[in-house]
């Protein structure tokens, strides 16, 4: 990004930091401490989106590193947010303690998304699409049948997490708890998008013929990235299974798949800043539509019926004005409102 | 020996043979020139030594291409950068999604010497590193003068530019031998000039080794130290831009003889 008008550097290393002038730092430092009070004015629901947000925010920046910013198509997220939730519910009912599951069950996340990200070698575009969601149904069918492993269709209860004897066990102690991921999960892909390993992902997905000639091993890369995209999506899962206590088979379903790809293309494809208005946008979204259709039900009772029959279609008409309007997505209309903001009161 | 050494080279295409036992060699700190008439197989020369083709018999039997006394065929693409090999393409071939620098920087990978963790953390080894790379990369941007586009993103420059870009891209590597895929295709006069003055300057003060395909037959002659003309995958002539000049069967393959025009395929 270039800088405003004024700002100069003298290092490369001032250049290359996330946030580059004094006023981009203290209102970031103030946005963190006014989410930091945040819950002291929010009731228990609106704390419990909240946490929701923070969850889908840590799987969709994962998906959006994988799809948005090395350009290999998943289908599959939602069942690998769905290994990581199992993954890490065994490791705390066989005692391990909770910070130590959740980095287990990102590891082992990975290592399943390394595995079925091996097609993306030869396979491209829709293709790859086809063998994620071959991956999602195998991993589908392996929740549901899993045996004492997963719980087959009775799932797996949990209990709170607990971090050296303090149990997280209101939705006030999990929205911290969530913060910090939700913040450790955003700076570690934006840290690999400016180092090596981010411009070798975006090479790949902008012209992988020269990307090799660069010396970027195609296959090597392919497979980091799907590695730590599911390495993120096993964190976002171990951590929604620790907050609901409770993990089924049928959540992480298809549709838990494609409502993250919907978010990344809402928030804006390789852009991590994206993700989270995506995330926000779609966890939102049905909130928004349940107070319209009761304002509107309490008005018209004989529709109440129809109107909530409308909100699916809603959901998809949202989608579909938003490639056509936006198909850079949020942060593009981010970057527009910046920009102009820069200016201000000046048109140029 | 030769530099770079290219003996008997063949690559077919089901049947098709695009590349028939051509050999050639080009020395050190010499800019050498490929051409031919459209579709005689350049660009598939340029593939075989980059990697993206495998010429037939691949890494068995004797060594078909080597650089400096390597064998680059036994060595997939990525790791021919390593050896000192860098290229530009016929089409530009630019990270669109990314700026003028971050092109650059990709440009030195293989340079890069840092993992995934430090990478994660953006802490020692990899800042460090980023901070080195960047120095060489400035270097580079200064030298192709591409300073005021620096952050811009490469898919929003113009053509020139792009091109520009393209090279220093290849630069950036720091190579010993570069390959040029047509830098002065779609070039307006000046364009071209200051593009034949940037690498005459890459083989005169950066050392760099150049084979160039390049269908602008004034710079061709001007700036090679040596021609190679291919012909239906075939070399019929190698030797100086002179001697290229006024060799019988390169007349015949670029102006045709009067019988041969409609017999010849």
């Amino acid at each position: 990004m270039q800088g405003k008008c004024g700002l100069f550097f003298t290092s490369y290393q001032g250049e290359a930091q996330i946030f580059q002038s004094g006023f981009q730092k203290l209102m970031v430092g103030l946005f963190i401490l006014a989410l930091i009070a945040l819950p002291a004015i929010l009731n228990v629901h609106l704390t419990s989106i909240m946490n929701t947000i923070f969850i889908t925010v840590i799987g969709a920046v994962a998906l959006n590193l994988l799809t948005g910013v090395c350009g290999q198509i998943s289908l599959g997220h939602g069942a690998f947010i769905g290994v990581g939730a199992y993954a890490a519910g065994q490791c705390t009912l066989h005692g391990v303690p909770f910070p130590l599951a959740i980095l287990v069950a990102g590891l082992i996340t990975a290592m399943v998304g390394m595995v079925f990200g091996i097609p993306s070698l030869r396979l491209k575009g829709i293709y790859l699409a086809i063998a994620t969601l071959a991956a999602q149904l195998v991993l589908e069918y392996v929740f549901l049948h899993g045996g004492a492993m997963t719980g087959g269709s009775n799932g797996l209860l949990l209990e709170a997490p607990q971090i050296l004897g303090f149990t997280f066990d209101t939705e006030w102690r999990m929205y911290y708890l969530l913060f910090f991921f939700a913040a450790a999960a955003l700076l570690m892909v934006t840290n690999i998008m400016r180092s090596k390993y981010g411009r070798a992902f975006i090479s790949i997905r902008d012209y992988y013929l020269s990307a090799e000639i660069v010396g970027v091993n195609l296959f090597w890369y392919k497979l980091v990235a799907f590695g730590v995209s599911s390495f993120l999506a096993g964190v976002a899962g171990g951590l929604a299974a620790h907050y609901t206590g409770y993990i089924s088979a049928e959540q992480f379903n298809i549709g838990m798949s494609i409502s993250y790809l919907a978010m990344i293309i809402i928030g804006g494809l390789g852009s991590v800043i994206g993700s989270v208005f995506g995330a926000i946008f779609i966890v939102l979204l049905p909130e928004v539509l349940n107070i319209i259709s009761n304002g509107l039900g309490s008005y018209f009772p004989d529709i109440v019926q129809s109107i909530v029959a409308l909100k699916e279609g809603v959901f998809g008409l949202v989608l579909i004005l938003f490639l056509i309007f936006e198909p850079e997505g949020l942060a593009h209309r981010w970057r527009l409102i910046k920009a102009y903001w820069k200016l201000y009161p000046f048109a140029h | 020996m030769a530099y770079l050494d290219v003996s008997d080279v063949t690559l077919t295409f089901k049947g098709i043979a695009a590349l028939m036992g051509v050999s050639f060699t080009v020395e050190q700190g010499t800019i050498a020139s490929l051409i031919g008439p459209n579709g005689a197989g350049k660009t598939s020369m340029l593939n075989c030594i980059s990697g993206r083709y495998i010429p037939d018999g691949g890494a068995s039997g004797p060594c078909n291409i080597s650089l400096d006394g390597e064998c680059l065929l036994s060595l997939p693409a990525h790791k021919r950068t390593e050896l000192g090999l860098s290229r530009t393409f016929q089409n530009i071939a630019l990270f669109k999604g990314l700026s003028v620098l971050d092109n650059l920087m990709v440009g030195r990978h293989s340079q890069m010497e840092y993992g995934l963790l430090s990478s994660i953390f953006y802490w020692g080894k990899a800042v460090k590193h980023e901070d080195k790379h960047r120095r060489r990369v400035e270097d580079v941007i200064d030298f192709l003068n591409l300073s005021p586009y620096r952050h811009q993103h490469a898919g929003r420059l113009p053509y020139g530019v792009q091109k520009r870009v393209e090279l220093g891209r290849a630069l950036a590597a720091e190579p010993k031998l570069i390959l040029l895929d047509e830098p002065m295709a779609g070039m307006n006069l000046e364009e071209t000039e200051d593009m034949a003055r940037y690498i005459l300057d890459i083989a005169e003060e950066w050392g760099v080794t150049v084979l160039l395909v390049e269908h602008d037959m004034g710079v061709v002659m001007d700036i090679s130290d040596k021609v190679v003309v291919i012909d239906f995958g075939q070399k019929i002539a190698e030797g100086t831009p002179d001697e290229v000049q006024a060799n019988k069967d390169v007349i015949a393959a670029y102006l045709g003889t009067e019988e041969e025009t409609y017999t010849r395929r």
